[in-house]
């Protein structure tokens, strides 16, 4: 039951973004720029870096959503759940694996992120805009996880729903709603 | 020392953003809306939340510089901004915005801590859903903010002054506005005069 007067059968962000949706036009450009557009990290490498986030802060709504996204890119559903489960040991780059090490340090407090962090993903090819959006990806989701989960919105569990929106996201990005109409709240 | 080749010269979330302007935008666009727009909140009040929010993640330049533009949107009292950051229960403040700042502590935290208990205090302490939306939105945004401008280590001087003097300008032009003086033509258009 969400904390104030949310739109009905709208979940998760979708929710907060209607009911004030002069804010959802930055936050959605800012996801947009951050996971959709072109960039030397893939679509995919940076959705999961999203999930990642979220699956560490427990936001169901939000590592669901990108979960589902990424998958897509990927075309590959087992990365995700690995990566949430023990990214070290999942099938991604070893330069994604060290940024994930900095987007996890950033999750918690930014400045855990050290000099021999930074370091090493650098060693592995990573760019500074990579890492510069590593930490941004890491830091906006600290933001969209707890405005979602803040709010108290809705955040069902349905597989259906979240493989829909992954597709619209994977395909349009951000600026326009992957969520238009209310979902049946049975 | 920051960890990547920010542009020297620009302090704190301003080295970054000059760094990346494309992301620089929308995090400008949305603190604008959030803390200068229209809003039943005075600016000094939201200006307040983040500072708290900033001090509870111990963000040096956030805390400094909103601290700042809070005190100069509420006639220079500085003391009061201390005192919301050292304990916000006793400072003078209204029961309302003490309520708030008790939902902001808990999404700084992780927003799943807020309860409807909290919730209705704040209700019954006049708090709209609007109100309450902002407050979850800018303490969520500044735990975005602090961890951008800690992540990537940033230069956070410590001088008063340089925030005063960075507080009053940002107080009367907005984050838009002075966003130009690092970003020239690539900030966004200059919001509607509110």
């Amino acid at each position: 039951m969400p904390h104030i007067d949310l739109p009905e059968g709208m979940p998760g962000i979708s929710a907060g973004f209607n009911f004030r949706p002069e804010v959802a036009k930055p936050m959605r450009e800012l996801a947009h720029v951050l996971l959709h557009d072109a960039n030397s990290l893939t679509p995919g490498e940076r959705e999961l870096i999203a999930t990642y986030v979220s699956s560490q802060n427990d936001c169901h709504f939000c590592q669901s959503s990108h979960g589902a996204a990424a998958a897509c890119h990927l075309g590959d559903p087992s990365i995700v759940d690995k990566v949430k489960a023990d990214f070290l040991t999942a099938p991604v780059s070893d330069k994604l694996k060290a940024l994930m090490a900095i987007a996890g340090k950033v999750r918690q407090d930014g400045k855990l992120v050290t000099a021999a962090d930074v370091e090493a993903a650098r060693k592995l090819g990573a760019t500074d805009i990579e890492i510069h959006d590593t930490v941004l990806i890491a830091a906006a989701f600290c933001m969209y996880n707890r405005y979602v989960d803040g709010l108290g919105t809705w955040q069902p569990d349905n597989p259906e729903m979240y493989a829909q929106m992954g597709q619209h996201l994977a395909s349009e990005g951000y600026t326009a709603p992957s969520i238009r109409q209310p979902v049946p709240t049975d | 020392m920051p960890h990547i080749a920010l542009p020297p010269g620009h302090i704190g979330i301003r080295g970054a953003m000059a760094f990346r302007p494309e992301t620089a935008r929308p995090l400008n666009d949305l603190v604008e809306v959030l803390l200068t727009g229209p809003s039943t909140l005075s600016k000094g009040e939201r200006e307040l939340i983040a500072t708290y929010v900033s001090s509870l993640n111990c963000t040096h330049f956030c805390a400094s510089v909103h601290g700042m533009i809070a005190a100069a949107h509420l006639g220079g009292d500085e003391a009061l901004v201390r005192q919301v950051k050292t304990d916000f229960t006793q400072a003078n403040i209204s029961p309302k915005l003490k309520a708030l700042l008790v939902i902001a502590g808990k999404v700084q935290n992780d927003g799943k801590l807020v309860t409807p208990a909290d919730v209705e205090a704040a209700r019954n302490l006049g708090a709209t859903d609007i109100e309450i939306h902002d407050t979850v939105l800018i303490a969520a945004a500044f735990c975005m903010y602090n961890r951008y401008v800690d992540g990537l280590g940033t230069e956070q001087p410590d001088d008063e002054a340089l925030y005063r003097e960075r507080g009053r300008r940002t107080a009367r032009d907005g984050y838009v506005t002075t966003s130009r003086e690092y970003l020239g033509d690539q900030a966004s258009p200059a919001p509607a005069a509110h």
